[in-house]
């Protein structure tokens, strides 16, 4: 007789630690292929409200650590992530479908991508920073902050690397993050998740909700403790554009869903970073 | 291979001149634009500058020897302190009986300098300490708060005296502080200060020590800070104090360090010299040991006695007793071989 | 009076880190291609500073040895660094970042043994900067399009690097980080009195599997450095010495397509103003002349004071002093330790001499230097002017010329009255006066209100005859780099080819 394996149970994650969703609900999740994986949390307003009250509470300790430290600590992330490479590669395949060596370019895509991510930390503010040449006596100097708690949509077929894509640019640039993961292929957003929650990643810079975007999607883009609003992963163009409406509500910063599922291997621009940072510009007299 | 020795505070003190007479003080005494003009005109203090140095003294290495030493002189300036509203005679009496001996394997061990009560409490512990040598400290003026008026402050303060207390530890006026009332805050810690000669006045040889508490973490700036300093120190503090305990942060090591350089530098300006309480926050014997390096290198070791530098704290005396323990034994304790309470 | 209220003495009791952490050869040979291999040049002796006792026999690379290193670094340039994707070579630095960390005590350790610098400085500066420059630089590797050299910048090919004996470990990695984060390979050449970090970094690159050829280390003394460096295959020399030795070199490479960068001396004025900060300027005076025993390049080693305070500052300085604590580098309260050789020593006790001949007031705290080994006080000379050899000539070691200044114009004057130019500090809670002497300063690097601040993310070197050539930062790629068409390098990038 085989042996019985321990199968696990996926939940939430929030404030650096799993809860099942305050409803009690949850739905089934299947392979690509249609057979049952697992009961994933079907997360509610509420879970919103608590992620996004995480989400807050973290911010400012994150953005105050120095652009070294936040870099290694999503450096280790990659560490984890590449300890996992197995695990993760198994359920890109189960969750995707296609054979097993397209479902391991995506993984080394994403560890590679989550690393080029990990090493613009210290660097962003001296691609996009400047100092100003005023006419006048003034040191003038313009440097990017971050913006504050980010509502992220991550793709709905891109499981993993999509996902890596859309959520390390929030949290290197010192911005927290709420993440609604894709409805159909959760798991690998809960699995990094746990991997989130072993690389000293602080609790709470990095949320991952699981449920239906368009239950969830209302709550996070009229929520008005939320800065910014990642619509990638909102395929109905409808919703879309209501979530992009309802954000108007204080003005979020809103990067819209593609129009066009994107080339998920093909090096990233500095949108998905520089969308959700401010400009802070500074003037002070030269002297005596 | 032999180390350098540093100069002692008596070298120190012979190679600089006083700045401030007698005179001088009492001009700034009469408050106004004199007292305003000195305290903005005192130096600045670089916040980043300032922590790195106290990060770099807390990097000094205390071992074997020394380590036995700090820890048994942190011990001997504890003010072994409870305040809090729950406490009744009992209570006072238990901490008073672990004042006379906290380990009762070392009868002739170190013990804390005083313990630290609310004035309704000051004779019990007069009573408990009795011929122990250990003073009995009380808080007056309203503390922790210190929102009550003058009058009643004053009142507090003689009250505790006559009940015994040797050492009064009031806290200043930090609203007044903060809104440039400079008088108001001079003029509180004068009378109190005043109050405090009853001692003798009645008749009793003892002189009562005047404790200024500074309550650093509601002063928010090293500059401030350094102000406060003075400014008690020009009023007639015996000793400034960190903090009451009751608000976070409480001591901290940059804020003591900023403290025992307003101390140093007052005694070479005036020739008086002030002691220094570090209170609240501090738990470990590491955190005790960085103090006393802090003294060390900072003031100078005029000021490692507790006739110049105490600790406030309660549950200090575990770890210090904990980790005497350990260097006497070899190996690690646990907590119910330490005295309590 | 009891026996409580008489001060007491706090004497701390030796707090040695133990040696046993580190394994120190008998003999060491050269890292050429992936391997140890002996050298052809006559052996030479490591010494420790605080003792005097020799450490190790190490290979001397004769300029054949050079050549094979070379040829090893071309080789890997060609067929494996060159072609890597930048993202794979990125890896490779994180994972030499990584091992440098978890390392960390045991280099630091070595350090110390090796240059004689104190065990406390090893530990919380020298090694954690080496560790982040191969962190920060990594990050780089990928995203060389982003530098401002334009779309696709290319590398030189094969860097020939010389660094000196302060700051070992740092210095190679200040070098070692960049080249091979712009796709670089290199042959660098520790410094004579301290090549054991850089050997044991060889075996760090070895754990990492880093490919064979790409960094190579060859040690020796002036003439394997010279053999590197007018090598016709070497495309880049990077050189941290005296501004002496790299005058030779800029005139060596003269008219080949070497492109250079040089890190050379200082005579730093830290400029004391009456409203700075005075408790955290004394800290800073002291940093930035007795920090890693004022063998440093960007040292203050001409203090500034304005002259309604000197009195006061001098004062206060002097007590500070006061507690340095001069002695066995591994002992982890040690303040200053060991000067790095006899000739330095001897140089740095010369120079004093001069200073009193020339009839500047001499003076240090009460010290017992150790019997053995090569030690100096820290020592202060008061009523310096800049003509005196002292203000003009460096001395690289824990000695601070005092001088005095009235106005800024003339602080700024006297700072800039200098064929050197590496580096300034300002101190004064006044903002817009530091903008306003940072603008004026003839120096690479302007500390306001701190001193000796390093980062590999700020660009880092100096003006005149300090040298040229940023090292760190974004403006530091530009040293290894050649821009693609469309780019703007940003100034300063030294000799272009």
């Amino acid at each position: 007789m085989s042996r019985v394996e321990v199968r696990k149970t996926y939940k939430l994650f929030i404030g650096g630690a799993f809860p099942r969703s305050e409803s009690g609900h949850s739905y089934e999740v299947c392979t690509h292929a249609g057979t049952f994986v697992a009961n994933a949390a079907r997360a509610t307003r509420k879970d919103v409200r608590d992620a996004v009250s995480a989400a807050t509470k973290a911010q400012p300790g994150w953005a105050g650590r120095t652009a070294y430290n936040r870099g290694q600590i999503l450096y280790r992330v990659a560490e984890m992530l590449e300890d996992r490479r197995d695990q993760f590669v198994a359920q890109v395949l189960a969750a995707e479908g296609g054979n097993r060596r397209r479902a391991q370019q995506q993984v080394d895509a994403s560890i590679d991508r989550w690393v080029w991510y990990a090493g613009w930390a210290d660097k962003l503010a001296q691609v996009i920073g400047s100092a100003n040449p005023v006419a006048g006596p003034y040191f003038d100097f313009s440097l990017p902050e971050p913006t504050g708690v980010i509502g992220v949509i991550a793709p709905q077929r891109s499981s993993l690397l999509g996902l890596v894509s859309v959520l390390a640019p929030v949290v290197v640039t010192g911005n927290t993050a709420v993440l609604v993961s894709s409805f159909e292929r959760p798991l690998p957003a809960l699995t990094l998740a746990e991997v989130l929650a072993t690389s000293d990643l602080p609790g709470g810079v990095a949320n991952v909700l699981s449920g239906p975007v368009s239950e969830l999607l209302p709550w996070l883009a009229e929520h008005t403790g939320v800065a910014g609003l990642d619509l990638t992963g909102v395929d109905d163009a409808e919703m879309a554009t209501d979530g992009e409406r309802q954000a108007a509500v204080n003005l979020k910063r809103v990067r819209r869903a593609p129009a066009s599922e994107p080339r998920w291997l093909d090096e990233p621009d500095l949108s998905a970073m520089t969308t959700f940072v401010e400009t802070k510009t500074v003037w002070h007299p030269m002297g005596v | 291979m032999t180390l350098t020795r540093p100069q002692t505070g008596r070298d120190r003190l012979n190679s600089l001149r006083p700045s401030l007479s007698a005179a001088d003080i009492d001009d700034l005494a009469r408050g106004g634009p004199a007292l305003r003009g000195f305290l903005r005109g005192l130096p600045g203090v670089d916040q980043v500058g300032l922590e790195g140095r106290a990060a770099a003294l807390a990097t000094r290495s205390i071992k074997a020897t020394a380590k036995s030493f700090a820890i048994d002189l942190a011990i001997s300036m504890l003010d072994l302190t409870t305040l809090e509203g729950a406490d009744t005679p009992g209570k006072v009496r238990s901490l008073c009986a672990r004042a006379r001996c906290p380990d009762p394997d070392r009868p002739d061990g170190p013990r804390p300098a005083a313990v630290c009560v609310y004035p309704d409490l000051a004779a019990v512990a007069r009573a408990a300490l009795a011929g122990s040598g250990i003073a009995v400290a009380s808080v007056a003026t309203g503390f922790p708060s210190g929102r009550t008026s003058v009058d009643v402050k004053v009142q507090e303060v003689a009250e505790a005296i006559d009940a015994g207390a040797d050492e009064v530890d009031m806290v200043i006026d930090r609203g007044a502080f903060l809104a440039g009332d400079y008088d108001t805050v001079f003029g509180e810690i004068a009378a109190v200060r005043q109050a405090c000669a009853r001692g003798i006045e009645a008749g009793g040889a003892r002189s009562v020590h005047l404790k200024v508490i500074l309550e650093t973490g509601e002063l928010a700036t090293y500059d401030h800070v350094r102000q406060a300093s003075w400014l008690a120190m020009l009023a007639g503090a015996d000793f400034i104090k960190t903090s009451t305990g009751k608000v976070s942060p409480a001591a901290t090591l940059p804020v003591t360090l900023v403290m025992l350089e307003a101390v140093r530098d007052f005694r070479a300006s005036t020739g008086r010299q002030v002691g220094v309480k570090a209170a609240g926050g501090i738990r470990t014997s590491k955190d005790a040991i960085r103090y006393l390096v802090t003294v060390n290198e900072t003031a100078g070791p005029d000021w490692l006695t507790p006739r110049w530098f105490r600790f406030g704290a309660s549950s200090l005396l575990d770890d210090l007793l904990r980790q005497r323990m350990r260097t006497d034994s070899g190996h690690y304790v646990g907590a119910d071989y330490v005295t309590m309470d | 009076m009891t026996e409580l209220d008489v001060a007491q003495e706090f004497a701390y009791a030796p707090a040695p880190e133990s040696r046993a952490l580190v394994r120190i050869r008998d003999e060491y040979g050269l890292f050429i291609g992936g391997e140890f291999v002996e050298g052809t040049g006559e052996p030479f002796a490591t010494v420790d500073p605080a003792t005097e006792e020799r450490l190790a026999t190490v290979a001397t690379a004769s300029a054949a040895d050079v050549d094979r290193a070379v040829q090893a670094a071309r080789a890997a340039h060609n067929r494996v660094w060159g072609p890597m994707p930048g993202a794979e070579r990125a890896k490779y630095l994180f994972r030499l970042a990584r091992i440098l960390q978890e390392r960390a005590r045991e280099l630091a350790v070595l350090e110390s043994i090796d240059n004689g610098k104190p065990i406390r400085e090893s530990r919380d500066v020298d090694v954690p900067l080496a560790a982040a420059h191969f962190f920060y630089h990594a990050g780089w590797a990928d995203k060389l399009g982003y530098a401002g050299l334009g779309a696709d910048p290319k590398p030189l090919g094969v860097a020939g690097q010389v660094i000196p004996w302060n700051f070992p470990l740092l210095m190679l990695s200040w070098k070692i980080a960049p080249a091979l984060a712009c796709g670089n390979t290199v042959v660098l050449k520790p410094a004579e009195t301290t090549p054991l970090t850089a050997l044991l970094f060889a075996e760090i690159c070895q754990q990492a599997d880093l490919p064979a050829g790409v960094v190579n280390i060859v040690t020796g003394a002036g003439d394997t450095g010279r053999s590197l460096i007018s090598h016709p295959d070497v495309d880049k020399v990077a050189f941290t010495g005296s501004t002496e030795v790299g005058r030779s070199i800029a005139q060596t490479v003269a008219g080949t397509s070497k492109k250079v960068t040089l890190e050379l001396g200082g005579k730093a004025a830290n400029i004391v103003f009456a409203d700075s900060p005075v408790d955290q300027a004394v800290e800073g005076i002291v940093n930035g002349i007795f920090f890693n025993q004022g063998h440093v390049c960007c040292a203050g080693s001409r203090l500034l004071v304005e002259e309604s305070v000197h009195d006061e500052v001098i004062e206060r300085l002097q007590q500070r002093m006061g507690t340095l604590r001069v002695g066995d580098p591994l002992d982890k309260n040690t303040d200053i330790g060991a000067i790095n050789s006899a000739e330095q020593l001897a140089k740095i006790r010369r120079l004093s001499a001069v200073g009193e001949a020339e009839g500047a007031q001499r003076w240090s705290p009460a010290c017992q230097l150790p019997e053995r080994g090569y030690f100096f006080a820290p020592t202060l000379f008061t009523g310096v002017s800049q003509a005196h050899r002292i203000a003009r000539e460096e001395i690289f070691g824990p000695v601070l010329s005092v001088l005095t200044f009235r106005t800024p114009d003339e602080a700024v004057a006297k700072a800039n009255n200098t064929p050197y130019g590496l580096s300034a500090g300002v101190w004064t809670e006044k903002g817009s006066r530091i903008l306003w002497m940072a603008a004026r300063l003839k120096a690479g690097v302007v500390w306001a209100n701190t001193f000796n601040r390093f980062d590999p993310a700020s660009p880092f070197g100096g003006y005149k005859e300090s040298g040229y050539g940023r090292e760190g930062g974004r403006h530091g790629l530009a040293g290894y780099l050649r821009p693609s068409p469309g780019g703007a390098s940003p100034a300063g990038a030294g000799v272009r080819a």
